[in-house]
């Protein structure tokens, strides 16, 4: 989950060291209030120190009136850090954790619009719709709509196959990613719901981290 | 601001049925219908407030119309713009422990208050700040004195929450009180629009707030790290502790004291842990950064433990970062999970309200003594004695300096008055130099650096220090950004001495201009009122002086005045504040000249 290696690394006098150096793809996945303005509290916490958000989608998460942001970003595994701790400081916010692309499964969904007419003539085109697993949501006279839901390079990958056939609209959702060791959070929101919440909500990562913390 | 806005006739209706609650009730403790407006101040009543700072306006008039009945239990102080009222709010809080609380009105109120709320984020002040807003059918309309406050605000609160239903306030404002004052206290603001300013419910009684499920602003305290902390502490042979405000935001200065002197360490403080350890213990070794003492900032590169207690090594103390205390292994003491590894990776983080550790680590560490490493410090004192400090407390020169202005003023006070500075040099001069015996008695804009912050929040420090001696020292540049609140003084009677240390230019930058800029003096030279004739105009006493014979006698007048004095003390034009680290070197390469 969240708890990360112990590196030695010391924060860089400026930002601007860091970036480009040694920087990664993160999701950032952040379980929330359900509360007006806390769109704005998070995605300004990433604009102060001039990071760009390479996607964001926010959703119920699997607890009944909790929300969980899905944030991607480039950056170092320091400065991501940091940022979450910035964010879990939001008052609304219950938990932010931060993973690598190989601790996650995730997927986005693209839409494609392709007038129907060429579809319908060129037999290609089924075939490699199908090769990339998309699918048919909407067919008309005029138009016809495909679905694909995959990773980055293969929804991609399908825009250049259909650019040829007079790919009319194309779009693309944020990413949601499944963290795969998390056991979910309806016993972590027990415990927030008490008034001592017991140690293992409080995630710092030094926690049960002794031996490494120490021998620095 | 002043302008008002038509109350359309429906609402006149709703206001002149409202029950009117007499102020000798001693609040409502039964269920009752009341308007918005009067749980506002029935929850302040529940909270224990007792003053409040603001400025009327027509998105604020409800509650306003409601505070009428109310006089006789919440002080209203009138200020002259609202960053006056909130910068009051401010001194109030650092000087009484307490939370802050300020009105303004929509629009213009609002942003006026948008510097005193980065100015508490950063110096972790705990205020709520009340300002009305339009009618919530007209939010998005560009209404008359409609603004996105809760937008423009959110980087600069801890939290904030805009009310458009009545039913809402009792609890949002129990949740308003308890986060600003809770864990690293902070700014909040609850903007209410008009119509739940006006409208009335069943008022069930306030109930305190004491838990939020997504806020925990008391952290568990893992024994085993503060063991950890004890054992480098016990094995160290040049221990250091730095201590910051968190030390005072946590009461927890007996702690500290207790701590520091079982341990034997040397303490140095920022300048807003100033005060929270008296000036003259043996132990404090004086200032941290850029212009602090020169044996704190070079010892700093020397130590082998270094004890950050409740600080957030802000760039001013550590100058440069890669070259900051390599050489040690580092124990931080914070209540606030993100300053930890924030600028300076901690070795051992103790995470937790210092008022409970501190105690923890007191408990485990050995009971020592470090002379040579004590007459290291001292030997640099010396040092910095002979090249500066001697200089600017018996100086040979016609104009005075603001040090030798302070060393009087000491001997006046004997240590015991709230000193309120605002930002530049003399701040710098009055941190270095001024003498405390007692917490919450230092009152500065710290992280922010406010020019202007001193008059107004000098005014509110009065207030929550009814018994004791404010003193506001102020530069020429800052007494003319808020220079309106000497009407406030006037009005409330506020009995604070304003002492303007007048070098006849905005100091600080004129001397980064003579070290770093070939003395090209850019737009520093500013040009004063004749600020006795300016006091007198609003009845407030005053002189100005500008011999160094007449100092004495003029700041006793000034301390002995039954009522609010402006002293004005002319001093040298060119005097720099040294010792210096540079902007970029590290605190090893301070300047002593």
């Amino acid at each position: 989950m969240s708890l990360q290696k112990n590196d030695q690394l010391q924060f860089s006098a400026s930002a601007a060291e860091s970036v480009g150096s040694g920087s990664e793809e993160f999701t950032v996945t952040v379980y929330t209030e359900n509360q007006i303005g806390l769109l704005n509290r998070i995605a300004i916490i990433f604009s102060r120190r001039k990071i760009n958000i390479e996607s964001l989608n926010t959703s119920p998460s699997e607890v009944e009136g909790i929300h969980r942001f899905t944030i991607v970003i480039n950056e170092t595994e320091e400065v991501v850090r940091k940022l979450c701790r910035q964010i879990e400081k939001q008052v609304e916010v219950l938990k932010a954790y931060f993973n690598t692309a190989d601790e996650i499964i995730w997927q986005e969904l693209a839409l494609y619009k392709v007038p129907t007419d060429e579809i319908a003539e060129k037999v290609k085109v089924e075939r490699l719709l199908r090769k990339y697993g998309a699918r048919a949501v909407v067919i008309r006279k005029d138009y016809t709509i495909f679905e694909a839901t995959g990773q980055r390079e293969e929804t991609d990958k399908l825009v250049k196959v259909l650019e040829p056939y007079g790919l009319i609209e194309f779009v693309r959702s944020a990413r949601v990613a499944i963290i795969k060791a998390s056991h979910g959070f309806h016993a972590k929101l027990k415990e927030f719901e008490k008034t001592a919440p017991g140690e293992e909500v409080i995630e710092n990562e030094y926690l049960n981290k002794q031996a490494e913390v120490f021998s620095m | 601001m002043a302008q008002t806005i038509e109350i359309p006739k429906k609402d006149n209706d709703i206001q002149n049925t409202l029950p009117k609650v007499s102020p000798t009730e001693g609040g409502l403790e039964k269920a009752a219908t009341v308007s918005g407006s009067v749980a506002v101040l029935e929850a302040f009543l529940a909270e224990g407030v007792d003053i409040i700072f603001g400025y009327p306006g027509g998105a604020i008039m409800p509650i306003y119309d409601a505070l009428y009945d109310y006089q006789e239990k919440l002080k209203h102080i009138l200020v002259r713009h609202e960053q006056g009222g909130i910068h009051a709010a401010q001194g109030y809080a650092r000087t009484s422990g307490k939370t802050g609380v300020v009105f303004a009105t929509s629009g213009p109120g609002a942003t006026n208050l948008v510097t005193g709320l980065a100015d508490a984020m950063i110096d972790s002040t705990p205020l709520v700040c009340i300002t009305g807003q339009v009618f919530a059918h007209l939010l998005g309309t560009d209404a008359f004195q409609e603004t996105d406050v809760i937008n423009i605000t959110t980087p600069v609160t801890k939290w904030n929450y805009q009310v458009t239903d009545a039913t809402e306030i009792p609890s949002v404002l129990a949740k308003a009180f308890y986060i600003a004052g809770s864990g690293r206290p902070g700014p909040v603001l609850i903007d209410i629009t008009k119509n739940a300013q006006l409208q009335k419910f069943e008022f069930e009684g306030y109930k305190k707030c004491d838990h939020i499920r997504s806020y925990r602003p008391r952290p568990i305290v893992r024994e085993e790290y503060v063991q950890q902390a004890a054992k480098l502490i016990n094995e160290a042979e040049k221990p250091f502790i730095i201590f910051g405000q968190g030390v005072i935001l946590g009461k927890a200065e007996k702690e500290l004291k207790k701590f520091i002197e079982k341990s034997g360490i040397p303490a140095a403080w920022t300048i807003l842990g100033l005060s929270a350890l008296p000036t003259d213990h043996p132990q404090n070794v004086g200032m941290l950064g850029m212009h602090g003492n020169y044996g704190p900032n070079v010892l700093t590169n020397d130590c082998d433990v270094l004890i950050a207690v409740g600080m957030r090594f802000d760039d001013r103390v550590t100058g440069r970062l890669d070259k900051y205390a390599k050489q040690a292994k580092i124990i931080h003491l914070d209540i606030d999970p993100s300053e930890i590894d924030k600028n300076v990776k901690a070795t051992v983080p103790v995470w937790g309200d210092c008022k409970e550790t501190l105690p923890l680590l007191t408990e485990l560490i050995e009971h020592k003594v470090y002379p040579r490493w004590l007459q290291n410090f001292k030997d640099h004192q010396v040092k910095e004695e002979e090249a500066c400090i001697y200089d600017e407390l018996n100086p040979t020169a016609d104009q005075m300096t603001m040090g030798e202005v302070i060393n009087i003023l000491n001997q006046l006070t004997g240590g015991n008055a709230v000193i309120v500075t605002d930002v530049g040099q003399h701040q710098m001069v009055t941190c270095r130099y001024a003498k405390f015996n007692q917490s919450k008695s230092n009152v500065t804009s710290g992280g922010l650096g406010t020019m202007g912050f001193a008059l107004p929040a000098a005014i509110g420090a009065k207030f929550g220090a009814p018994d004791r001696t404010v003193v506001a020292i102020i530069g020429d540049g800052g007494i003319q950004m808020t220079i309106q609140e000497l009407g406030t003084i006037m009005q409330s009677e506020v009995n604070i001495k304003i002492l303007i240390m007048n070098n006849q230019f905005l100091g600080m930058v004129r001397q980064w201009q003579q070290l770093f800029h070939d003395k090209r003096y850019s737009f520093v030279d500013i040009a004063s009122p004749d600020y006795v004739m300016v006091a007198k105009g609003y009845g407030i006493a005053g002189q100005s002086i500008s011999d160094r014979n007449d100092l004495k006698s003029a700041l006793s007048a000034m301390l002995d005045h039954d009522s609010a004095y402006l002293l004005e003390v002319m001093v040298g034009k060119e005097n720099n504040v040294f010792p210096m680290v540079p902007q970029g070197c590290s605190v090893a390469e301070i300047r002593l000249k």
